[in-house]
């Protein structure tokens, strides 16, 4: 045991360090801190209030899909939770493809509402951030709060059942202190996910008044070189996620339940208008989440078999590039995790989610000052983007692997003490066949992530390219057909290895 | 096991091993899409060694390295952060006449060598387009015209854009921005994602190159894409090669910048990247570079002029979108 548990000590050690690191080796290359301009304070504010919006309406938006998918059951119900999942793990350039073919001023939406005389919707502004940080988000949100209503035990509702509750009670002493519990934790996931922001906000802002932190890095990153101001906005950026996280800590609430049998059933489902409308929430969600990616899909399927060949070379160096990415995630993910439930350092969950605040472009560059004596950027290329992107996903892995390590220890600890069941035995034979969902899971989203990520390759560049990155190569070079073939085949290899690390996971159980 | 590698690494070739020139290009240059594989083809055929690309964003990247880069030559820097580049100290002159070349603009510059050009300029569609704007004045009059252009805080053809309508509207540049913003549809981070609005009809101009229309003629045998010629004059762009100093292959890296001048390079390149060769006499450009409308004006900032500006023209442009 105490060999693990230094494990996830080291990696939560070494996490904190490569971030706060790389942000010093930033500012230390530069001479110090810079100075932020009257513009970076404007982006500062614009990045808070629409991470803040984006966050608050996933979460709230969540909230009837997940009670409706929690309480309700019919064919095809796994899909289509699968399927939901799709848009958070979608590579962001796809995901502005398919909003602005459904949302654009030539979508779908906007044709209808022509052909009706109505006036016409604009997805250029402030409205359209906020719309594709829903878009991408609520996926997230909906699954953890599906999560916090499975794990209300179904005693509970039995209980409430044989004391006739109404609807109404049911929410008041059920379903309020579990949102309570879940929501403020699902807010910050969203709120740090959108704070990190830079090509939704610029592609869909209309203009600079839809400026986020990171873009202001970006500048003064590639056409100023100022590393002194990159450095300070990326201790700024950090600020706000620690000052958002410090926030949510103090609303969240143990919804204490108490233990109950390990049943999977959910809440009750009442009839009558509560099913209509469970219905028309569902059918809503799976309509604004799944229809821009079927129009993506259907602009770039056929093309596909077109693609020439380096394309797919890009696109089997992307997968083998994610797989060691969602491995190495996993593994750090389950030494934390372990560390975590045994409850005795606080600051490893916190270095946990520090990938998450941290700005990608500052991580690489500081990862490139700090090599650059040890190896060349070329040599680095590959391995610092597989690493890089692995941490990046900690953070999800952990949501969902951390709740499962702290029950796996409650449950079995003594028995495995009393069986001496420890080390590499206890690992095989106890932590991973117990975790195997979760780890799935996180495996899953590490990959598809990874598979998606353009940030850091960008700067250490090497003569071999990902799939994200030919991606941009083709439309470079004026193919945006091939482009869109190739972004529906980076969507389906994302979407199939989660598929697949998730899937594994359950088989595993 | 080690033994019988090293003696793998003896039994290869190696004068093509030892013979390396390593270029540091912008990323769209070096894909197989753009002139990289005419460029690595036939430098290894006028030079009997082998070039190794390195893309990614190579001005911070040669500012970061320093001294210590990697780099025998940078390929595809634009005039408009050149000031930068040149002030880091790290390049040797690249030994060519450029007293003839086949600018609209004389050029002396015995460090950077320009190899391709063109000018800014709003691209549209003739299908869906039918009246476009016939001068800048126009444009900023335009109603019902939505255009994106791309921020000129990551994208080096923004950054043009910035200096463009400088150039035009100079003290007035802060008007002429607070009334074109409101055709402004949306500003990307880059050129492609702005292009690739525009092809699939979100916008009715997209901020592009004179040259642009080329590559739907060329290769797609589409004329329907336009660039809209203003007689204010377009804002206009070279790419340019440099070698560095510190390099460990000078011989290899001077024989690039003979070869960027020839013929050969000047035919070939500018058709994988859709602009204009650079020394290369107008009757022997490819035809349908020789076809396309020119502006009779070209506008332009020396990089000093440019860098002096840079900040001042894009508070101007952010007060305006603000």
């Amino acid at each position: 045991m105490a060999a693990r548990l230094q494990l996830g000590h080291l990696v939560a050690a070494f996490l904190a360090t490569a971030i706060l690191g790389t942000l010093g080796a930033v500012a230390w290359s530069a001479g110090g801190l810079g100075a932020l301009s009257e513009w970076d304070w404007r982006a500062v504010r614009f990045t808070l209030w629409q991470a803040a919006l984006s966050a608050t309406l996933s979460a709230l938006l969540a909230v009837p899909v997940a009670r409706a998918l929690a309480r309700r059951r019919f064919r095809g119900r796994g899909l289509l939770v699968t399927l939901l999942g799709a848009p958070f793990i979608l590579p962001v350039i796809v995901a502005i493809m398919g909003l602005i073919a459904v949302f654009g001023r030539n979508g779908a939406v906007n044709e209808a509402l022509r052909a009706l005389g109505l006036p016409e919707m604009v997805i250029y502004g402030w409205q359209g951030v906020i719309l594709a940080h829903v878009f991408l988000n609520l996926p997230l949100s909906v699954r953890l709060i599906l999560q916090g209503w499975q794990a209300i035990p179904a005693e509970r509702f039995r209980l409430a059942a044989s004391l006739d509750f109404a609807p109404c009670d049911i929410a008041r002493h059920l379903e309020r202190p579990m949102l309570r519990a879940v929501l403020p934790g699902v807010w910050l996931a969203v709120f740090l996910v959108c704070l990190t922001s830079f090509t939704v906000a610029l592609a869909l802002g209309g203009g600079p008044r839809a400026t986020t932190v990171e873009l202001a890095i970006y500048q003064a990153f590639r056409f100023d070189f100022d590393l002194g101001r990159a450095a300070s906005l990326g201790l700024v950026q950090i600020g706000l996620c620690v000052a958002a996280a410090l926030v949510a800590r103090r609303i969240v609430v143990p919804a204490a339940f108490g233990a109950g049998l390990d049943a999977r059933h959910g809440p009750p489902a009442p009839g009558g208008w509560r099913l209509g409308a469970d219905a028309l929430v569902i059918t809503l969600a799976a309509g604004f989440l799944l229809w821009p990616m079927g129009a993506v899909i259907t602009t770039g399927l056929p093309r596909i078999p077109a693609l020439p060949a380096d394309v797919w070379d890009a696109a089997w160096r992307s997968v083998v590039m994610a797989v060691a990415s969602a491995l190495l995630s996993v593994g750090a993910c389950l030494a934390l995790a372990l560390t975590i439930a045994a409850g005795r350092a606080r600051w490893v969950e916190a270095a946990g989610m520090l990938p998450l605040i941290a700005s990608p472009l500052v991580l690489g560059t500081g990862l490139f000052i700090l090599l650059r004596g040890v190896a060349s950027p070329q040599q680095m290329a590959l391995p610092v983007t597989v690493a890089v992107n692995a941490a990046m996903a900690l953070p999800f892995g952990l949501r969902a692997l951390i709740p499962a390590a702290q029950a796996l220890r409650a449950d079995y600890d003594r028995l495995a003490l009393s069986l001496d069941l420890r080390g590499l035995a206890r690992l095989r034979l106890l932590t991973l066949p117990r975790l195997a969902r979760p780890l799935g899971f996180a495996g899953g989203l590490a990959a598809a992530l990874a598979m998606g990520d353009l940030g850091v390759i960008t700067l250490f560049a090497s003569d071999q390219p990902t799939l994200p990155l030919k991606l941009y190569q083709l439309m470079n070079g004026y193919r945006m057909a091939d482009a869109a073939a190739a972004s529906v085949l980076l969507m389906i290899l994302s979407f199939g290895l989660f598929w697949l690390f998730d899937r594994g996971g359950r088989l595993g159980a | 096991m080690r033994t019988a590698l090293a003696l793998l690494l003896m039994a290869t070739p190696v004068a093509a091993q030892d013979r390396v020139l390593t270029v540091y290009a912008e990323d769209y240059i070096a894909s197989e899409w753009g002139p990289g594989p005419a460029i690595k083809e036939g430098f290894e055929a006028f030079c009997d060694c082998t070039l190794r690309f390195v893309t990614g964003d190579i001005l911070p990247r040669i500012l970061m390295e320093g001294a210590n880069t990697q780099a025998d030559v940078v390929f595809g820097l634009n005039t408009d952060v050149l000031a930068r580049a040149r002030a880091s100290g790290l390049f040797a002159p690249h030994g060519q006449d450029t007293s003839d070349m086949s600018l609209p603009i004389a050029w002396d510059d015995p460090t950077f060598l320009p190899y391709n050009w063109g000018e800014t300029a709003f691209v549209y569609d003739t299908t869906r387009l039918e009246n476009p704007p016939a001068s800048f004045a126009e444009l900023l009059e335009a109603e019902d015209i939505r255009i994106v252009i791309q921020d000129p805080r990551s994208s080096i053809s923004g950054l043009a854009l910035l200096f463009w309508v400088k150039q035009v509207y100079g003290d007035e540049a802060g008007a002429a921005w607070s009334q074109l913003a409101p055709k402004v549809l949306t500003v990307t981070r880059g050129w492609s994602e702005s292009y690739g609005m525009f092809t699939s009809g979100e916008a009715d101009m997209v901020l592009s190159y004179t040259t642009s229309p080329a590559y739907h003629i060329a290769a797609e045998d589409d004329v329907t894409k336009r660039a809209a010629i203003f007689p204010e004059g377009h804002y206009f762009m070279t790419e340019v090669a440099g070698q560095l100093a510190g390099s460990d292959q000078p011989e290899l890296a001077q024989a690039f910048m003979d070869w960027i001048v020839t013929p050969e390079f000047q035919q070939v390149v500018p058709l994988a990247n859709w602009s204009l060769p650079a020394a290369l006499p107008e009757d022997q450009w490819p035809q349908v570079m020789r076809d396309l409308p020119r502006p009779d004006t070209t506008l332009f900032y020396s990089e000093d002029e440019a860098e002096a500006l840079r900040q001042p023209a894009l508070d101007e442009w952010l007060r305006a979108f603000n």
